[in-house]
Formats: structure tokens, sequence, C-alpha cells
């Protein structure tokens, strides 16, 4: 019998140790009907409606392919048919009729029907489930359900109501299967009635999915999708620069601009419905308006977009950014750098007495930022504005806006994929808003009534109104509009997103 | 180390663990950010903001949490994850495996190639091959491990696309896991292939981690054994005729590793501590990945938890390392 010595044992362990890392490292195939997307966050959980992540906009990209929202939206922002066919008001606005798509099965093979709806729109309506857009979903109630049309009583006009059911936890559960299964249930094995479906799940790693051939939309255009968890922005553009991933997003506009000029790599960078805005809060020495305005005229806006950000930005004067419903393109706040000394010194301030307060702003949260801001306070430093600026964390900030103790001014981004003014302008601006940091009653009075407002003309018409006045007052510093850049492999075209949702449905083969 | 001096030590563990649930508890409360308005929608009213603030107990006082707070701890129930709604003490479940094997990976990695370093350093004492072996090892202990990270992304992952760059394993496998034990489990299971996928996606992460424990171990190794290469016992086998190489494998070298062991036992808990930053640059699902989320989520039960799963760590380490030296060290192990 042949002896092995000790020495023959570990060589023969170690080469097959060796043996099978280098088996192991080897792609498991290049498989064409499958796209990888190295993704910029986590997906915390798969309840769409509950909990950080149902209000988070990226994480949308998901839930969309799992799950189908009542109305759908299409890349530009506009609505189209969703699990909803049809919908409306009736002429007094004391009712709302939704007609519901027919045919439609969700992942497990069980039919969807309008009792899912119906549930779906009384959960989220229930303060105890944690709804953050609970505000919106509890304003109908009475639900009647004949054939495939739905009927509710309006128990609170609110004009956005069907804007919101293509956007945050705006989405229909299945009633029987979340019922039978339970929260906990639903977290392990979550099924909906989109184009995709939940193959595999590993937290802050990734996300498995494989196409619902069923779906009524149309087959998806992969078989498979996977979404790398994949934080950092170095390994993201490592991810897509090694082949690794097929696609990515927010990358340094830096990086984007040396990987789309590389071979086999294309990419789009297009505006988003995210704004970069400073925060004014009305305290000293911010009640001055002539400050507020000299602050806004001192920025010069799109040498930050070119200068900092590359070209990679679009400057704005109010919160409604041009896809939204209520841009007006005639509310400017120039760049004017005199004007802004001239208003400075009404109030008696100047290089040799400058005013003084705090600028709040996060640091790499957003492209830039902290640079944006350093960039700003060395404008107003040439007209006689001494800033100084506090970085702190996004938590940071939430709390502070919350308790409506931000500091004079600070900078943050806000996001309104519905492209409506209340969700811009509005909660941005209304005082009884946790969100706002300028609360005063001019502004409440010009806000209030457009909450409730019927006639749509006449109540987009007040949302300019209000951005008017507001630029002219000074009450909020918008800066720019943010460009997401996304790079994929050349054999794809990707259709970009206006809200910022990386959709693999916008995805396909190049032909 | 006798029991009883075991038992001390695990008595004084649980009170370190207390302090540190206290320390952490009260940090938590009174460092900035509130969860609460993390996740309040646009339109929520002060009512809304204070049904949610009761929902995750946060409304009641700082003592009356603490309590609640302990209540559960005792009772093995370390609450819920506010941003992943999912019981913390379950969650803990599923990704302390994974750094767990990743730390031991880098661990063992670490004493491999720092041992290796160390006996090649005494060998080549007093020449000018000892200068170089000490300038390699002084380079592996001037670079941190998220340094080594980024310059192993941008060799290993771009330059030359030699192992995956992120994640435990191809999210493509299909292996149905009883365990969270990926790495030792497809060992055990014979699952070479996959042992393999995950090996070659540990590789960068662990070198990043292992490569500056590498150099303090070379460090510490390699005094301990120029020491213990001029002691008599070493000079009688000298004598013997054995090799310079033996002399260091056969007798100086387990008199050198107790001291070695001690010290890379504390070296370990900074490893540890390094799988935070690794595990987010390679998107590794363990708890340091998670621990960021929980940061910046403000998810204070979450962070409670993965602090006090972090602190059982080190009190298991320096323990395991206290017996380990004992064990080898005949002195102490007679007391």
């Amino acid at each position: 019998m042949p002896t092995v010595t000790r020495r023959q044992t570990l060589a023969m362990g170690a080469g097959a140790f060796v043996a099978a890392v280098l088996a192991g490292r080897v792609p498991v195939q290049a498989q064409t009907d499958t796209l990888t997307i190295a993704f910029n966050v986590n997906l915390p959980s798969f309840d769409p409606t509950v909990g950080t992540s149902a209000v988070n906009p990226t994480i949308q990209a998901i839930y969309r392919s799992i799950f189908d929202q009542y109305v759908g939206q299409k890349p530009d922002l506009s609505f189209e048919p969703g699990l909803l066919t049809d919908w409306g008001w009736n002429d007094d606005r004391t009712q709302v009729w939704m007609d519901v798509r027919e045919g439609v099965t969700w992942h497990d093979g069980t039919p969807f029907t309008p009792a899912d709806v119906v549930w779906s729109l009384e959960r989220a309506a229930k303060p105890e489930t944690g709804n953050p857009i609970q505000f919106v979903w509890s304003k109908i109630g009475n639900f009647q359900v004949d054939g495939n049309r739905i009927t509710a009583d309006v128990l609170s006009f609110e004009p956005t109501l069907f804007k919101w059911m293509a956007f945050l936890t705006g989405y229909v559960l299945p009633k029987d299967y979340y019922e039978r299964v339970g929260a906990e249930g639903f977290e392990a094995a979550p099924i909906g009635t989109g184009p995709y479906m939940v193959d595999a799940y590993e937290g802050n790693s990734f996300l498995r999915l494989k196409a619902n051939a069923d779906y009524w939309g149309g087959k998806p255009a992969f078989e498979t999708v996977i979404f790398k968890f994949v934080t950092d922005a170095t390994s993201r553009v490592a991810e897509i620069e090694s082949g690794s991933s097929d696609i990515t997003l927010e990358v340094p506009y830096e990086e984007y601009d040396r990987l789309v000029a590389k071979d086999g790599l294309d990419g789009v960078a297009t505006p988003i419905s995210d704004i970069g805005m400073i925060f004014i809060r009305n305290t000293e020495p911010m009640l001055d308006e002539n400050v507020r305005l000299a602050a806004h005229h001192a920025i010069d806006k799109q040498a930050i977009v070119d200068r900092l950000l590359r070209g990679y930005g679009v400057p704005i004067s109010t919160l409604e950014a041009p896809e939204y419903d209520a841009f007006d393109p005639s509310i400017e706040v120039a760049h004017d750098p005199e004007k802004a000394a001239e208003l400075l010194a009404q109030s008696g301030y100047g290089p040799d007495n400058p005013v003084r307060f705090t600028i709040q702003t996060t640091r790499g949260f957003k492209p830039k930022d902290y640079e944006m801001i350093q960039a700003i306070v060395g404008m107003w430093r040439r007209i006689g504005i001494e800033a100084e600026i506090e970085v702190y964390e996004i938590a940071k900030h939430f709390e502070l806006r919350a308790g409506h103790a931000l500091a004079p001014a600070a900078f943050y981004n806000w996001g309104n994929a519905i492209g409506d003014p209340t969700t811009s302008t509005g909660f941005a601006m209304f005082g009884p808003s946790p969100h706002s940091s300028w609360k005063t009653d001019d502004v409440d009075a010009m806000i209030g009534p457009l909450w409730g407002e019927a006639d749509e003309e006449k109540r987009i018409q007040g949302w300019k109104d209000v951005s008017r006045y507001v630029a002219e007052k000074g009450y909020v510093i918008p800066v720019l509009q943010y460009v997401q850049p996304i790079v994929f492999k050349d054999t794809l075209n990707v259709t970009p997103n206006v809200s910022g949702a990386l959709e693999p449905t916008l995805v396909e083969r190049a032909s | 180390m006798s029991l009883a001096a075991v038992l001390r030590r695990l008595a004084t563990a649980a009170v370190t663990l207390f302090g540190v649930a206290v320390v952490v508890f009260v940090l938590l409360r009174v460092a900035p950010g509130d969860p609460i308005a993390m996740m309040i929608g646009p339109g929520a009213s002060e009512a809304d903001i204070a049904a949610l603030r009761a929902r995750y107990g946060l409304d009641q006082g700082l003592v009356t949490q603490f309590f609640i707070w302990l209540q559960g701890l005792i009772a093995g129930d370390l609450g819920t994850s506010i941003s992943l709604r999912s019981d913390v003490l379950g969650l803990l479940g599923q990704r302390l495996p994974a750094t767990l094997e990743l730390a031991g990976a880098a661990l063992v990695v670490a004493l491999l190639v720092g041992g290796t370093i160390a006996i090649l350093g005494t060998l080549a004492r007093r020449s000018p091959g000892e200068a170089v072996v000490d300038g390699a090892n002084g380079l592996l202990l001037a670079v941190p491990d998220f340094i080594w990270a980024l310059a192993f992304v941008l060799v290993f992952a771009v330059f030359i696309p030699v192992f995956p760059l992120t994640g435990r394993m191809d999210p493509t496998i299909d292996m149905d896991f009883a365990t969270r034990f990926f790495l030792l489990e497809s060992l055990v299971r014979a699952e070479f292939a996959v042992f393999g996928n995950i090996v070659s996606h540990m590789t960068m992460p662990v070198l990043a981690l292992a490569l500056p424990l590498a150099a303090i171990v070379a460090r510490v190794l390699k005094g301990a054994l120029i020491e213990a290469m001029g002691q008599d016992y070493v000079l009688l086998a000298r004598l013997k005729g054995k090799s310079e190489l033996r002399l260091v494998l056969q007798e100086a070298l387990r008199n050198a590793l107790p001291a070695t062991l001690a010290l890379t036992g504390v070296q370990f808990t900074f490893l540890v501590g390094g799988t935070v930053i690794i595990e987010r640059i390679f998107a590794y699902p363990g708890i340091g990945n998670m621990a960021i989320d929980a940061v910046i989520n403000r998810d204070l039960p979450l962070i409670q938890g993965i602090v006090l799963a972090f602190g059982a760590m080190f009190i298991a380490i320096n323990l395991a390392v206290d017996l380990a030296v004992a064990a080898l060290n005949p002195r102490l192990r007679h007391g």
C-alpha cells in the first residue's frame, strides 16, 4: 500500500484549495439574459408601504419591479394606466371611481381582484400601519365594489390623490396572501403583480429577481435581474469598469466622464426630480428681507454647475424644476452681485461690516454638497456676508428640521417624483408642515386654500403665484436641479427616468 | 487557567457587557439624530409624529425606555429594528456568521503571513535580507486596512480582474444552506465549487483586514524568536547539528508564541472593528455593513444590538486568548 507523507498531504490539500478558489473565481457564466445592476442603496424592507424605505425615491426602482402601482408613471413623469385602467372624480368631487385591470395574477398564480385594491387603500389609510403617506390615503373611504369598478367617498378633498397613486407607498399588495402569511411572512417571501418576481435575497448584498412570464404588460426583457447593493461609489465604479455589473448609477461626475469615454461603456446623464436648495429659517438675521435676497442674488449657480459639477446640473430659481406642473420660467432670481451688495448696504452691511450667520450642510451625502457651500460662502464673503459652515449628518438635519431648529441657512436636497407643487413648494414652504423651515403667516395664507382647490388650472396658477412670492421675498434659495449619471455596457439601451428610479424595465438590449 | 478563574472571567464579562449596554443606550439617546424625524411623511401632523414616536416606544422617559430594553435583553429580546422591521436578534444571527467567517479567515491569514515574515526575518537576522524583510513588514504596518482594500479593488478587480469585487458569493448560485456559515458549510458538504466561489469573494476583504495584523504579528513574533534563539536550550540544539530553520520551528517558536498570541488577541479586536468599513467597500453582508446602515437610519435597537454583539465578541476573543496563552505557558497553566 503506497504511503503518503505529511508533506505530500499538505501539498495535495493546498493544491485542492487553490483549484477550488480558481474554479470559484471564474464567473458562473456570462448570461445575456441576466441584467446585473450595481445599485447605490440597500433594500431594508420588501413592504413598499411602511418604514423609512417606503419614502426613499431610489428604492422605488426595486419596488416597481416587484409590485405594481395603482397608477403607472412614464419616465417623463406623466401618468399612465397601472393596476387601475381608468380613474376619476365625480362632478362635485364627493366621490372617486377606479376601474381595476382584469386578467392580472399575483406571483403565486392567484388572481388579482378589486378586493386587493380596496384592502391596500384601507390598510394604507390606517395610522397604526405606519404608512408615511397615510395623510393622503385617509382622505377616501367607504369603498364599494361593482364588478371591476371601485367607488369611494371623498372624506376630504385631496387634488393630488391619483398622483400619489403613482408615487411613494402607492402600491397594491395581495390581500389574501398578506393576511395568511402576516408581515414577517411577507418580508420573507413577498409577492406582487410586477414584471419581476423575488427569487433570492441577501440583505446588504444582493436581490435576484426572475421574469414574470405572465406579466400583464408583456414579458420583461431579461430573464434575471440582479441588484447588487454596492453603497460605496468607488466600488460601483469598479463594478462597471471590471464588467462585473452591466449598469450602475450615481457615480462621481469625474468618473462618469472617464467611464463613458471607454470602449464598451456608454452613459446617460439627465436632470431628475431632485433639487439642491438652501432652507432659510425665519430667525435673525434672515428676518431682514435685504439679507435674504442679497444671499440669493450673490450666488452664481451656473458657475457652481460648470466648475464643481462639470456641467451636470440645472440652475433653478424656484422649487419647481422644469419637468414639474407648476414650473414658471418667467420667475428668475438672477446672479447679480452688485444688486446683492446694494441690498446689504441698505441694511447697513458690507465687506467691512458683514452680516454673520451659520449655514449647515451635509458632506458627501449629495455630489459636491460641501464644496458647493464652500463656493457659495466665498461668493457671499465678497459682498459682505460672513457665513460659518457647520457640517451635519443627514439624521441631524431631519431632527433639526422637524424641530424647527435648523440654522438660519441649511443646504439640503428635495425630491418630487410626481411633479406636483404640493410636494415641492407646498411641503417645503407651508408653516404647519414638519419639513418647512420658513414659517410665516403670509406664505401660509397663500398656500392654505390651494390644498383643497378643485379647479386644477386655478390650483396650478396658485402655486406659481406662491413660487413668485417666495422668490421675491427670498424665503428659500433653490440652487440647482441634480443630474443623475448612469453608466452601462454599450450592449444595452437605457431610458433615463426623471423620477431617478433606475427600473430594469427601462433597460433593454441594444439592437 | 482553572475553572474558577474562567468562571470569574465570565462573571466579569457579564458586568462589562452590562456596562457596555448602559453606555451605548445613554450615548445613543444623547447623540444627534432622531429616527422618527427620518420617517415622517410630508403631510404629517403633530399628532401623527406623536403616534409614530409612541409606536416605537420613544415617547417614554429615558429611564423607562432603558428598563423596558433591559427587560427584553434579559429575556433574550433585543427589540425590533426600526429600518429593517425585523427582530434584532434574528438579524444578528443572520449577519454575524458572515463577519465571523471573514474575521476568522483574516486572522488565519494574518498568522500565516505574519508568522512567515517573522521566521524569514529571524533566519535573515544580521544579514542584508533582514532589512528587506523589515522594510516589507514596515510597509504592511504603515498602510491601513481600507487603503489596502481600495488598492486591491483597483489592482485585482479593475486592472487585472482576478477576484470578484462585491458580495459574499455569486448571486446566481443556488444552494440551500442549513446554517449561515456558508464557507464552513460548503466545505463540510464538499460543495467545492461553491466553497471556491466564496473564498474568491473573500480574498480581497480578507487580505485587506489581514495584512496590517500580519505586520504586527511579524514584528512581535520576530522579536520573541530572536530573543529565544539566544537561549541556552537553542544553543544546545544548535550544537547537536540542527539547521537554523529547525531551530526556529522546533525550539524557539513554542516559547515565542505566548507573547505573540496575547498581543494578537488584542489586535484581533481592532481587526473585527475594521470589518465595518471593509464590509462596506466590498458590499459584504456582515454586521459591519449593517451597522453603517443602522447608524445612518438612527436605528437605535439595531445599533444597540450590534454594539452588544461586538462587545461580546471582544470579550470572547480576549478570554480565548487568555486560555490559549495559559495552555501554552506551563507557569500560567499551573497558577
